[in-house]
């Protein structure tokens, strides 16, 4: 080590320190899955209670019901949110000689990115809620309604309408930057050979592009046991009744740690979302690296 | 042609501004449904429920909460706070440890380099966080526990990374051959030289610090610390609290009749706490766009 070496190491020191208290320390803190936690003893001073934490989550109903939730709308989310995005993308691009016209479209489409979770709860209830809502007033008769936010069957589409809402512009203006990168000399090429826009959108334009949407479509299935919190905490408006479409891993642990006080079992659940999160983010690395070395995250 | 230099009639990009504009209409019609309810009177909306135009216009909502603004303006007090010091902290502490693993000269870099990025792939969960923030650091109810959780977050470290690599080895290095010490190079430096990176980064975390509402809702009871989503969450709260319990209401159980906002008063709240960052924010969309794509190159 040089001089300069511990000098940049002292540059790097306060964010080392931060590391190591807000995220390694919890690392080593989910012992307390193991452990019966008491308040007054800490996580290291609490005793040891073996698998128990983790017998009672496994052998619940909810261990099957919140991972299959957790993954069916984060794979909904991903295929949903990458077509449709890449679909906005190849219409802007269309008619990106009008810079003003796609600029006026990005920015609508960009628009729900900054409204938070809590203003979508009150748009979704303003649409769905019993007594004044707009879609109940709008298309049945007086009290004949549905009861939205008892009706667990109708909330796979209504989070998914509102993630796609919330997220699409976003992947948008990715996607649209990434075709605008290409080279249009290969459109031009193709043009001349007398393809057709829709063959060249296949042929040139999607395989250019997938790299991109390779890298984009694993990241997100790195993380594919971990939901969007905000989403499923507060779009359903905290309804019970909507719980068995509504609940995933994140929420259940949120409700179990604050609502129910169940400190073991939600860290034992916490645990578990972690691990297998490390095995997909890992698993899909791999893959991406077998596919094309350049591509991979490490 | 493809690219459209063809002058001729041409019915499929007439097709596609179509598409996207019935597109867009889509998307804002949830905003049209807010502003157009705070600007309802309550009582056709309970008599028509929330509608997409507003009928009978009224401004009672907004001047109901101008008449008793304390509790709006508080909020906005709490999210300017943590904004401010947030993101100040957040810029200079993330730069210089993106700074640290941009030196490709430097002997550690690569085990700092897994250090920061191991905290993206693996982490120990909410509840030992919660313990952590609560048990050991004794932040609940304090201000700083929606400032502290946000400083410093991998992934802006990487994107800070990819920005101050792009600084030329040379000017570093002929400041060390003029005997600057690491730190010099760094505050005279590079931190000038990298103004556009640094204001990049600005926007994302003070983006991030303004929605706040998880930190505060794990840690904050106390009304004086509640930010402007929180603020939105409880009004929330409150109208469902007494949609199920219509005799709690009545007898005042746990809110005072006075404080019980009305519908459009309450979409009037949601218009004011959420607005302004709307108008602001779509303006710098390029930047949030670059942030992401240097982030994810490769470290």
């Amino acid at each position: 080590m040089r001089r300069g070496d511990w000098e940049l190491l002292a540059l790097a020191s306060p964010g080392i320190i931060y590391l190591l208290v807000m995220a390694y320390f919890p690392m080593v803190g989910a012992i307390v899955a193991f452990k019966t936690y008491l308040y007054n003893k800490g996580i290291f001073g609490s005793p040891w209670d073996g698998l128990q934490n983790f017998q009672f989550f496994f052998r619940s109903q909810e261990f099957l019901s919140i991972t299959r939730n957790t993954i069916g709308y984060n794979l909904a989310f991903i295929f949903l949110g990458t077509v449709v995005a890449i679909g906005l993308a190849i219409l802007m691009f269309f008619i990106h000689r009008n810079k003003g016209a796609v600029s006026v479209y990005q920015t609508v489409l960009f628009l729900p990115y900054f409204s938070s979770w809590i203003v979508v709860e009150y748009i979704v209830y303003g649409f769905l809620s019993q007594q004044h809502g707009l879609i109940d007033h709008a298309f049945f008769p007086p009290n004949h309604g549905i009861n939205w936010y008892e009706s667990p069957q109708y909330w796979p589409y209504i989070l998914t309408a509102a993630n796609l809402w919330h997220g699409v512009g976003f992947s948008t203006l990715i996607y649209f930057a990434g075709i605008m990168g290409i080279d249009p000399t290969y459109y031009e090429v193709a043009a001349i050979d007398g393809a057709s826009r829709w063959q060249i959108v296949r042929r040139i334009m999607i395989p250019m592009l997938s790299p991109l949407i390779a890298i984009l479509v694993i990241i997100a299935l790195g993380s594919i046991f971990n939901a969007d919190f905000g989403l499923f905490y507060f779009v359903p408006n905290n309804s019970a009744f909507l719980f068995p479409t509504t609940q995933v891993i994140n929420t259940y642990v949120f409700r179990a740690l604050i609502d129910l006080g169940q400190i073991g079992m939600s860290a034992a659940v916490g645990l578990y979302q972690s691990v297998v999160g490390l095995g997909a983010v890992i698993l899909a690395n791999y893959v991406v690296k077998k596919l094309n070395p350049d591509n991979a995250l490490w | 042609m493809f690219l459209g230099v063809s002058k001729r009639f041409d019915i499929s990009r007439i097709l596609v501004y179509a598409v996207l504009t019935a597109i867009c209409v889509i998307v804002m019609v949830p905003f049209f449904l807010i502003v157009s309810s705070s600007l309802t009177s309550t009582q056709t909306l309970t008599l028509h429920g929330y509608s997409i135009i507003p009928t009978h216009f009224s401004f009672l909502a907004y001047r109901y909460i101008f008449r008793y603004p304390a509790v709006l303006l508080h909020a906005y007090g709490v999210t300017i706070t943590i904004t401010v010091v947030g993101t100040v902290g957040s810029v200079l502490l993330t730069s210089m440890m993106g700074y640290v693993l941009s030196r490709k000269d430097f002997r550690l870099v690569r085990p700092a380099t897994f250090y920061v990025f191991f905290t993206m792939l693996f982490s120990g969960g909410l509840v030992p966080y919660y313990i952590l923030m609560t048990h050991y650091l004794h932040l609940e109810n304090s201000i700083f526990s929606m400032i502290i959780p946000g400083v410093i977050t991998p992934f802006n470290v990487l994107i800070m990374k990819g920005f101050l690599a792009k600084i030329p080895v040379e000017i570093i290095e002929s400041a060390k051959v003029d005997g600057a010490s690491e730190f010099r190079i760094f505050f005279r430096m590079v931190l000038p030289l990298s103004t556009p990176a640094l204001a990049t980064l600005g926007l994302l975390v003070s983006f991030a610090y303004w929605g706040e509402w998880f930190n505060a809702l794990l840690f904050i009871n106390n009304q004086n610390l509640v930010p402007l989503q929180l603020m939105l969450y409880n009004i929330m709260n409150t109208v469902n609290f007494l949609a199920n319990n219509p005799e709690g209401a009545a007898t005042g159980l746990h809110v005072s009749l006075s404080s019980l906002p009305t519908i459009s008063a309450q979409m009037a709240m949601v218009v004011l706490a959420a607005g302004p960052m709307m108008i602001i924010f779509p303006f710098f969309r390029r930047y949030f766009v670059q942030g992401l794509t240097v982030g994810s190159l490769k470290s």
